[in-house]
């Protein structure tokens, strides 16, 4: 038997590996990481925003407290986090699925380093902006809104989308609290054929290099669109 | 229109600001000019509070600024300033930069904001650039479009700090002469700059800083014809000197 022919088991399951029992029954596999990440990031990207506007505050009361969370979250292994919102958010709030603590923790995490980016990409344009906004008689909040951010959320593409990358590949540990997603749909096969962990495992692999290397692709196209004519 | 009286400011240790004393009278245009490190940057700062005092009291436009209930956005609306580096908004089209701050903050309707942007052009000569991008222009079209933008808001004061010192030397004419026009219609004009000639043609009264001390303070002629202090004349031979000889600028 060629080794080709035990890709058979892919083949056999391509289905499941993709949306799980979805129509019938819950989405899984690809598609639930997929769901896993982009609700993720969406959320993550506001939450680090609004993080990132706190910790660059010119209060301390403000600045303070956030980059302690910050930091704090920055400096606690993810599996964990996974786990705290997996037996906390039920303790709080009854049942919750478990997708729905997975998407919580993702977010809380990836929104600590997002407001990182964010931060660095405000200190990024140079004072003389602010002043020249301020100066105008904008407000400060004014300045961050109209002059600020446009600007440094151009340059704080690139970084973003290898955040999200990260999360992507992050999804994977959903499956340690039994989220049917790409990873632990393949465990799930892996256990039922018993005979195919290189093929399976490999196969999977493939499949996260091609998601996030079809991410980077985009954000190299986004970011030569929204390329403005640099000072010269 | 604006009174310093026992202005002090500190940088840590550094004593920026020593008892500054200064009346600057409506319509008056006041060069301010010294040596590198001298404060006179930080001075025309503190007057809309891009640097705020330590000590003493500041009145511009009526509004104390040592005050914490004065509205610091309001004063600075009445201020425009220019800055060495231009400081346009490199994501805004000329026209866009200088509209922003009428539509945001004082309501005016998009194309009224327009229609007196593109007079402000027309009076520093760029009206063709006004869908341009700053970074497509020259030094001295961006500082030209940084006054507009100053203008956009009706100030009641003008603020410069060293305009011409960032700009090729073919391109400090064409702003020297926007800034002589601005002048003559009477607007208050505080002016940073090593421009001696612009001192000289312009100013009503030129201010002589060092170590953060106002040394001299004295009409255009007196000042170069007759500077009082010794550190004025030095500085002034060093800045005349072996090109014009140091009475270069008496006549």
């Amino acid at each position: 038997m060629s080794i080709l022919s035990n890709f058979q088991v892919i083949a056999d399951n391509f289905t499941y590996f993709m949306i799980g029992r979805w129509p019938a029954g819950p989405l899984g596999g690809v598609g639930l990481t997929l769901y896993l990440a982009v609700v993720s990031c969406i959320l993550s990207f506001f939450g680090g925003l609004i993080l990132g506007l706190l910790s660059v505050s010119r209060h301390r009361w403000i600045s303070w407290p956030s980059m302690l969370f910050i930091n704090t979250v920055r400096g606690v292994p993810l599996l964990m986090v996974i786990f705290w919102m997996y037996f906390l958010l039920p303790a709080l709030f009854g049942k919750v699925p478990e997708s729905q603590t997975v998407i919580m923790a993702l977010t809380l995490f990836t929104s600590a380093y997002m407001s990182q980016i964010v931060r660095a990409g405000i200190e990024g344009i140079g004072t003389g902006q602010m002043e020249a906004a301020v100066s105008t008689g904008l407000k400060h909040w004014q300045a961050m809104y109209y002059i600020i951010l446009p600007q440094g959320l151009r340059n704080m593409i690139p970084s973003f989308v290898n955040q999200f990358v990260s999360l992507i590949k992050d999804t994977s540990l959903a499956f340690i609290v039994g989220v049917s997603e790409l990873t632990h749909v393949g465990t799930q096969i892996n256990n039922r054929t018993m005979a195919f962990p290189t093929e399976i495992f490999f196969f999977i692999a493939v499949v996260y290099f091609i998601l996030c290397f079809a991410f980077t692709s985009l954000s190299r196209w986004l970011e030569q669109r929204l390329a403005w004519r640099k000072a010269i | 229109m604006i009174q310093f009286t026992g202005v002090h400011k500190w940088f840590k240790q550094l004593h920026v600001l020593n008892d500054i004393n200064l009346h600057v009278t409506p319509g008056e245009v006041m060069v301010v000019c010294g040596p590198s490190g001298s404060g006179k940057s930080t001075l025309i700062r503190t007057i809309n509070q891009l640097e705020p005092i330590d000590q003493g009291s500041l009145v511009v436009d009526d509004m104390d600024l040592s005050d914490k209930k004065t509205d610091i956005n309001k004063l600075r609306a009445e201020i425009g300033f220019v800055f060495q580096q231009f400081n346009l908004y490199p994501h805004l089209t000329v026209i866009n930069n200088i509209t922003l701050a009428p539509i945001k903050i004082r309501n005016t309707p998009k194309k009224e904001a327009e229609e007196q942007a593109m007079q402000l052009l027309i009076r520093v000569g760029l009206a063709e650039k006004r869908d341009a991008y700053p970074a497509q222009l020259s030094g001295g079209q961006q500082q030209r479009v940084a006054i507009a933008r100053g203008l956009a808001m009706r100030p009641k004061i003008m603020l410069f700090d060293e305009p011409t010192s960032a700009l090729d030397p073919e391109m400090i004419g064409e702003v020297l002469q926007v800034m002589q026009d601005l002048a003559k219609t009477g607007m208050t004009m505080v002016v940073v700059t090593h421009e001696m000639g612009f001192a000289r043609e312009v100013a009503h009264r030129v201010v002589f800083m060092d170590a953060g001390t106002i040394l001299e303070e004295a009409k255009p002629k007196d000042f170069f014809c007759n500077p009082q202090h010794e550190r004025a004349k030095q500085f002034l031979n060093q800045l005349l000197t072996p090109m014009h000889g140091a009475g270069a600028l008496c006549d």
